[in-house]
């Protein structure tokens, strides 16, 4: 460059420029940076901010809630927690327990030997199997509810808990098949031979060499398992009435049965979503790779 | 001769043990696989023949001796019906409404949560919260505190630059409950766009910054095509479930007003559950399984691929 200048002595001296150049691009680009960072920030919390306002609501008075312009300051509250917990919210809740851990636990038990087959010793057909699996997921849950709603009816199994635990098991146990298989996909095929090798029994190769390997998957399988049971409300409102409700259907009941409480609701809805929201906060990489069943890491 | 009889049967008998030891070990290989296969053929597909038998019954609860055999008079009534048409095209408005513009805005809070900034991990934290969220929370949610005429933030926010209340859920009722479906599933596309823009090469990104492409030609020769298997996934991956939509519709309009809003799912349980017309409702059922298997096949084809899944 510094030739260039030397050679050509009429053109107006380059080397300057670039350097000028190349400062205020660093410059523009860390600006840039800098309103980037900023419009995150904002589009972040705007998202948020319907969150935000149900858990404040959940702190107010019901007069403070239900104001015409909308309160932003106001003293807080745990009066509608405690009317939330008054008005009978144990029952709800402890049915959802039992739905979702039973579900989630009896899904773990079917699901993982499944995959295993579908992996690790896969059967012949297995491309049918998993096609079999995934498509009772795109069967429309309307389409099986009235047969369900009525054989329930004949067997005495409506209104209890158990039968949703079945259902529960059925819906997720697709999902976590797929997903424990992507998982199995990963453990390299030598680490079970040399297993084998070593003499160690297929019960030991499993419990010793496999699980601690595939342990963050069946994490990964187990959340989103939680998630999808806590939150179901199909099945819950069309089969439960007195004795095994859950949660979703105690949102709606705090609605309807008692005209608009929105304080009370809000802080139902955020008794009811918290043991998700902070699973899933915990858990966000193994939320990734349940979300796609497996396929993204 | 003895000899070759009783080397023919040896060998005779070896190949059946063989071909025994090979029964025996398919059986071995198939057992894990069997209880979860029978629970889920006795939960999801015998209640599914039913159905089929229901729906060529006339069967009103209210009506104990109304239960005959009609053969097909339920499906030609389906066809006939236009709630069932408004429905079903409601059904396909809302998944394709709210997959593809969850999918946008989730490219979009990916692209801008790709890159390190003070408060990354926080603010991706709270763009994943309205996946978290309870679904029949959501709804009330939206419905009550976000879109309410008198006392819902929404109005409040366009009073604010002079616009007049809406009454949001019954004017746009449709448009109501797509606001409420993609604020929750856009996390769900955003993180798997996220896990797609972080397990790409760098060194690509650096080569066609080095050769002077400007953002938007990276992004759309480079970036683009490497995010399109997770896109694809996102986008189908949702439709399953945006499919079934039940909760925000339930909560948010009940189908209203009319039935201008209803979608398949909620029409049929309006038809099963509060007009107790288990013949009509099993009908649609089937039909909307057709419908789903007729796409399921194509859709599908593309999932085994996102699994590099081969015969």
């Amino acid at each position: 460059m510094a030739t260039n200048v030397e050679t050509v002595p009429a053109t107006p001296p380059p080397s300057t420029k670039p350097v000028r150049g190349a400062s205020s691009a660093a410059a523009k680009r860390s600006r840039n940076a800098v309103l980037l960072t900023a419009l995150t920030w904002v589009v972040g919390l705007l998202f948020f901010a319907p969150v935000l306002w149900m858990v404040l609501t959940a702190f107010k008075q019901e007069s403070a809630a239900a104001s015409s312009p909308p309160s932003f300051f106001f003293e807080p509250t745990l009066d509608q927690f405690q009317a939330v917990l008054d008005s009978g919210a144990g029952v709800y809740f402890a049915n959802s327990l039992i739905a979702t851990g039973v579900s989630t636990l009896l899904v773990i038990v079917l699901g993982v030997p499944a995959a295993y087959a579908l992996s690790i010793r896969p059967i012949k057909k297995t491309k049918d199997v998993l096609f079999f699996f995934i498509s009772t997921k795109m069967l429309p849950i309307v389409a099986v509810i009235m047969p369900i709603y009525v054989i329930a009816g004949q067997i005495g199994a409506l209104d209890n808990i158990w039968t949703l635990v079945v259902l529960y098991t059925a819906m997720n146990l697709p999902i976590a098949v797929w997903m424990m298989r992507s998982f199995f996909q990963e453990v390299p095929a030598e680490v079970l031979e040399a297993a084998e090798m070593d003499g160690a029994g297929l019960l030991k190769t499993l419990r010793t060499v496999l699980m601690p390997m595939v342990a963050p998957g069946l994490a990964a399988t187990a959340l989103i398992c939680v998630i999808f049971a806590w939150n179901e409300f199909f099945f819950a409102l069309n089969l439960t009435a007195a004795t095994a409700p859950t949660a979703p259907v105690f949102l709606v009941a705090t609605m309807t049965s008692e005209g608009l409480f929105l304080a009370k609701l809000s802080a139902a809805s955020v008794l009811a979503s918290l043991p998700v929201v902070i699973a899933g906060w915990i858990a966000q990489k193994q939320l990734v790779r349940g979300l796609s069943m497996g396929a993204v890491k | 001769m003895a000899t070759l009889v009783e080397r023919h049967n040896v060998k005779q008998h070896k190949l059946r043990t063989a071909a025994q030891q090979s029964r025996v070990d398919g059986w071995r290989r198939r057992a894990p696989l069997l209880p979860a296969v029978i629970f889920t053929i006795i939960v999801t597909q015998i209640p599914f023949l039913f159905t089929i038998w229901y729906s060529m019954r006339s069967w009103n609860l209210l009506n104990p001796d109304g239960n005959i055999f009609v053969g097909l008079e339920n499906f030609v009534n389906i066809f006939t019906d236009s709630t069932f048409r408004t429905a079903a095209l409601n059904s396909v408005i809302i998944t394709v409404g709210c997959v593809v513009a969850a999918m946008v805005l989730g490219i979009i809070f990916a692209l801008l949560l790709d890159r390190k900034f003070r408060g990354q991990g926080f603010i991706r934290t709270l763009m994943i919260t309205p996946f978290l969220i309870m679904p029949v929370a959501g709804a009330m949610l939206w419905a009550v505190s976000m879109l309410d005429p008198t006392y819902g933030l929404v109005n409040w926010l366009i009073g604010l630059v002079g616009i007049d209340a809406i009454a949001w859920t019954s004017t746009y009722p449709v448009f109501s409950i797509l606001i409420a479906l993609v604020w929750q599933w856009t996390p769900f596309m955003m993180l798997l766009v996220l896990a797609g823009l972080q397990a790409q090469p760098k060194d690509v990104l650096e080569a066609a910054q080095m050769d002077g492409a400007s953002w938007w030609q990276t992004f759309s020769s480079v970036t683009l095509p490497q995010l399109r298997r997770y896109i694809e996934l996102g986008l189908l991956l949702g439709a399953i479930y945006v499919v079934n939509t039940f909760d925000h519709i339930y909560l948010m309009t009940a189908g209203g007003p009319g039935t201008s809003s209803a979608n398949l799912p909620f029409y049929i349980y309006q038809r099963a559950f509060l007009g107790f017309d288990i013949g009509q409702a099993a009908a649609m059922g089937v039909v909307v399984v057709i419908g789903t298997i007729i796409v399921a096949v194509f859709a599908l084809r593309l999932l085994f691929r996102s699994f590099d899944i081969k015969d």
